[in-house]
């Protein structure tokens, strides 16, 4: 792979695993058992592009939020590699985690959580125009105003604090905090979900808008497929720790390869529609995982190859892969 | 009409600066709190303008009327000097103020340095701080008070340093428990994520999170200073007579509690008035800043 | 309605002419009758004058955005709010209590559980982390239904089997942080369910789970509930999923009913620009441009006079904002908007 190519891929996933050992307690170690595995994440595999929107779609323990952290540098993968730019995340340093710091910005799920409480708008949002010296700090406040109002807020909140905002608003002053170091990369862990329709779809609007207008390469955490259609031009849908499927998002949800991402579309909401057949069993437990695919304990298209080794996630067609050793008909 | 008043007034209630307004908040509906909060100004107008509001001076002796019993002369009846009570416990309101204020100051400021340092470093240097504050929390804080008289001698000034060092271990407490919370917040790593410099986390986020609490925990330990202070008088190991202190009028008055019980009945009151007022305050104080005990609003 | 009239002196009501527009002898009976029902919690307005009914066998969704006010209608009718917590005005019947807002604490002892019964949004926390699954559901089968323990425990696993759980037995014994999102909601259907009440109010019931779940919870809701015959009120944000559960749809807004009738009308063919403006916001998959309302709901402190949707409806007029519209039947469903459509 060329470098000029290299350049071109913001974030790259390698085989990423990140693996807990728990300890089972009591006697165990005693008898010598070996801990138990948990695998939130297990051989992940993704390439992310720059301008590239992607929605990383999964239920409870599917490990999407373990690979946002993998990805931001909090924890580090237990094995494979995670690479910015050609570069291992966790081996960045100086001048490097300076630029990483400054280009990849994050929006939490719980906004209000993500704010200082006893600090005004103001010094929020100007955090990262200090930190990274940005502009000169007679220009700070005016910087801060347009901020806000490339948001969609008025310029008096730089005076309020957190506490005198409402839950949308604090969600837009978030974003007006990520947007603040001017960065390249916005990774956001479901950040509308919990809002009223309306606060949520006027998000979703200034998202889409903002990531058009400034190029930046979209990161977004979602259990939502109809805000991961929405918003992105890619989606991942991760199980259990893997990604079992990628695609362009319209094609992806339109005609479905992998029997999981069918299940998830049968089972969100839509007008009138009868609740469809529903996918059986609860969400197994990601300790110690039977071989086979990790799928195949709910798959209602389960054979008997299934059991016996795991899937690869694979190109199916131009674009899309899935790991499926049964993929649905196109 | 009324409407247009109340609007009006509410409009202007709005204009007042936020200090005067949380304090009007806090009044709202709390009729004890009221009274205790008038109590414990009166203590504090008594401490500060004692030359004026006490009726003769402190050491002055009277040998008419040894312990004569409340009378229109003495308020309060005297001593077996002839001091008067009403006086002497005037006077003394100052030294509790003070012993009492002081040494909250210094047990916060020393349980905000080790609480933090606790909170925030981890591995061996952890270890050995939570053991020096379980070490000192095993003990009572007078016996912790009489240890540390016992090193620095009687007086005023030891009882302050006493006290503030028996009360050090509490507040350390307090603060490691609210720095850890604060420390496992999303804002604390959103700014990590930023790049913010470990220090800057700390002067930034974690301190003006963590110092809130602990100026409410001073509220509410404030009582238990002064009763502190006031036992180790009483034991006689605090300060030194004729400093007129409670705990040492109450002990003065031990010996003739059944004859003359308002010797040490009038001091006994006054220290049991202030710490029921004091309570009540910290506790309002409390219920309406404590993040920990709100209930949603 | 005519009944009702007949016992209790005319009040003038101009909000609720009729609640619903069908006539009553083409239904069947009704179980819940809400009328007038306003709420005043500290000074503020939190519902006015909300009105609408419930048939047997019927299930009616409280549909609109936090705040509007669906979860207190919900605890006012399961007795959880009442004076001297909150002001309360209006009349509910339900079934052959008169007025369920004056029942005293003691009559509302024998009507929970029994004969109207919730399920919250959250098992995790609705469910007593200190007492077994088994302790929990054997709990109303003897207090209500006087079952002895032997005969409770039995009836107890009928009620876990159809609720979905298998193993049934070994999960009495469980602790309720021992089972997961869905199973923890499926014991608190088979809790609400055990004495088979006529009313089943469900607020937010699948919100916290995982959507693969969602689908199985709500199935199993409308199949318990079917399978008793019983009426079901659910409290709901998620409008695709009223439209697919729900028999009637109740629309609120900041404490007010601005729609209400058949799912079918109010969705397909709404009227108020309120339920224009929620359904305009709803994303589905083939969704392209959203154009959601400015603004937000207004807050408990600031609400309009007049129309409460009028700062933020794009038809609005000066008379909108200076007179409250009723609600009037219209097209099959009840509307209030002076400029409906």
């Amino acid at each position: 792979m060329s470098a000029a190519m290299q350049a071109d891929h913001i974030f790259q996933l390698l085989d990423v695993e990140k693996v807990y050992r728990i300890d089972r307690g009591g006697w165990s170690r005693l008898r010598r058992e070996s801990p138990r595995r948990l695998a939130a994440l297990d051989g992940v595999r993704l390439t992310v592009q720059r301008g590239d929107s992607i929605a990383l779609v999964g239920e409870s323990g599917s490990g999407k939020s373990t690979l946002l952290r993998v990805l931001l540098g909090l924890t580090p993968a237990s094995d494979g590699r995670a690479l910015y730019r050609g570069e291992e995340i966790d081996a960045l340093a100086g001048d490097r985690r300076r630029t990483f710091q400054r280009d990849v910005a994050m929006i939490y799920q719980d906004a209000r959580a993500s704010l200082n409480p006893r600090l005004k708008t103001l010094d929020l949002i100007a955090e990262p125009l200090r930190q990274h010296a940005l502009c000169p700090p007679a220009d700070m406040r005016d910087r801060v105003i347009g901020l806000l109002a490339r948001v969609g807020m008025p310029a008096d909140t730089v005076e309020r604090y957190p506490s005198q905002l409402s839950g949308g608003q604090v969600r837009r002053v978030a974003i007006a905090r990520a947007l603040a170091s001017e960065p390249k990369v916005i990774v956001a862990d479901e950040a509308v979900s919990g809002l009223d329709v309306s606060t949520q779809a006027q998000l979703l609007n200034l998202l889409r808008g903002l990531q058009r207008e400034m190029g930046l390469t979209l990161l977004f955490i979602t259990h939502d497929l109809a805000v991961a259609s929405y918003l992105c031009r890619r989606i991942a849908v991760m199980y259990l720790g893997r990604i079992v499927e990628t695609g362009p998002t319209k094609d992806v949800l339109r005609r479905p390869l992998h029997p999981y991402t069918r299940a998830l579309l049968n089972a969100s909401p839509r007008f009138f529609a009868p609740i469809a057949e529903t996918l059986a069993g609860e969400i197994p437990s990601p300790i110690d995982l039977p071989p086979g695919c990790r799928f195949a304990s709910r798959c209602p298209r389960v054979a008997a190859d299934c059991r016996a080794q795991e899937p690869p996630l694979v190109s199916q067609s131009a674009g899309r892969e899935a790991a499926c050793l049964h993929p649905l008909a196109g | 009409m009324v409407a247009h008043e109340l609007t009006a007034l509410r409009e202007t209630s709005r204009r007042l600066p936020a200090p005067i307004r949380a304090l009007a908040g806090l009044a709202r509906g709390r009729p004890f709190f009221i009274v205790a909060a008038l109590l414990s100004l009166a203590y504090l107008f008594a401490a500060i303008f004692a030359p004026w509001v006490a009726p003769y001076d402190p050491a002055y002796q009277d040998p008419e009327h040894l312990m004569s019993p409340p009378s229109a002369l003495h308020w309060c009846g005297t001593d077996s000097f002839g001091q008067d009570l009403l006086s002497r416990v005037i006077y003394g309101t100052r030294y509790v103020l003070l012993i009492g204020f002081c040494s909250v100051a210094i047990g916060a400021i020393g349980g905000l340095a080790i609480g933090l340092a606790a909170g925030l470093l981890q591995g061996p240097v952890e270890w050995g701080l939570m053991r020096f504050i379980d070490a000192i929390l095993a003990l009572p804080s007078l016996i912790m008070a009489i240890t540390f008289i016992a090193i620095l001698g009687q007086g005023v000034e030891n009882v302050i340093y006493a006290v503030g060092f028996a009360l050090v271990g509490p507040f350390a407490r307090t603060v490691r428990a609210d720095v850890l919370q604060v420390r496992a917040q999303a804002f604390v790593e959103a700014a990590g994520l930023m790049g913010v410099s470990r220090a800057r986390i700390i002067w930034r986020h974690i301190l003006p999170n963590v110092i809130f609490p602990l100026g409410v925990q001073a509220t509410v330990r404030l009582s238990e200073a002064i009763l502190v202070s006031s036992g180790l008088s009483f034991l006689g190991l605090g300060v030194v007579p004729p400093t007129p202190d409670w705990g040492l009028m109450i002990a003065e008055g031990r010996a003739f509690i059944s004859i003359v019980p308002w010797i040490s009945g009038v001091p006994g009151a006054a220290l049991a008035i202030l710490l029921i007022a004091l309570s009540i305050v910290g506790d309002g104080v409390r219920e309406r800043f404590d993040p920990k005990l709100r209930t949603a609003r | 309605m005519t009944q009702q009239s007949a016992r209790r002196p005319e009040v003038a009501n101009p909000r609720v002419a009729a609640p619903s527009v069908v006539p009553l002898a083409r239904r069947r009976d009704v179980v819940l009758s809400v009328s007038g029902l306003s709420l005043q919690r500290g000074g503020h307005s939190v519902l006015d004058r909300v009105g609408f009914e419930l048939a047997r066998g019927e299930t009616v969704g409280l549909v609109g955005e936090s705040g509007a006010g669906k979860s207190t209608i919900a605890l006012v009718l399961m007795g959880l709010l009442r004076p001297p917590a909150v002001t309360l005005a209006g009349e509910v019947r339900f079934g052959d209590q008169d007025d369920l807002l004056a029942l005293p604490e003691r009559g509302w002892a024998s009507l929970r559980g029994r004969r109207i019964a919730m399920i919250f949004q959250d098992p995790s926390s609705a469910l007593n982390p200190c007492f077994t699954v088994g302790a929990q559901l054997t709990n109303p089968l003897r207090r209500l239904l006087g079952l002895d323990r032997g005969a409770a425990r039995r009836r107890a696993i009928e009620l876990l089997e159809s609720a979905g759980l298998n193993d049934a037995e070994a999960r009495l014994a469980a602790y309720p942080h021992e089972l997961s999102g869905g199973m923890q909601q499926r014991v608190m259907i088979a809790i609400a369910l055990a004495c088979n009440p006529d009313l089943l109010l469900a607020d937010e019931p699948t919100s916290a789970l995982d959507v693969t779940i969602q689908a199985q919870i709500m199935q199993l809701i409308l199949q318990q509930v079917r399978a008793r015959d019983a009426s079901c009120l659910f409290v709901l944000h998620d409008l695709a999923l009223a439209s697919q559960v729900c028999d009637r749809i109740v629309v609120l807004y900041a404490g007010q009913v601005v729609e209400a009738g058949p799912a079918d009308a109010v969705l397909r063919q709404s009227l108020h620009p309120y339920t224009h403006a929620l359904k305009s916001c709803v994303i589905e998959l083939d969704t392209e441009t959203l154009t959601p309302p400015p603004g937000g709901l207004p807050g408990l402190g600031d609400m309009p006079s007049g129309c409460r949707f009028a700062p933020r409806c794009p038809r609005a007029t000066a008379e909108c904002a200076s007179r409250t519209p009723p609600l009037r039947p219209m097209q099959g469903r009840d509307v209030a908007c002076w400029h409906p459509g």
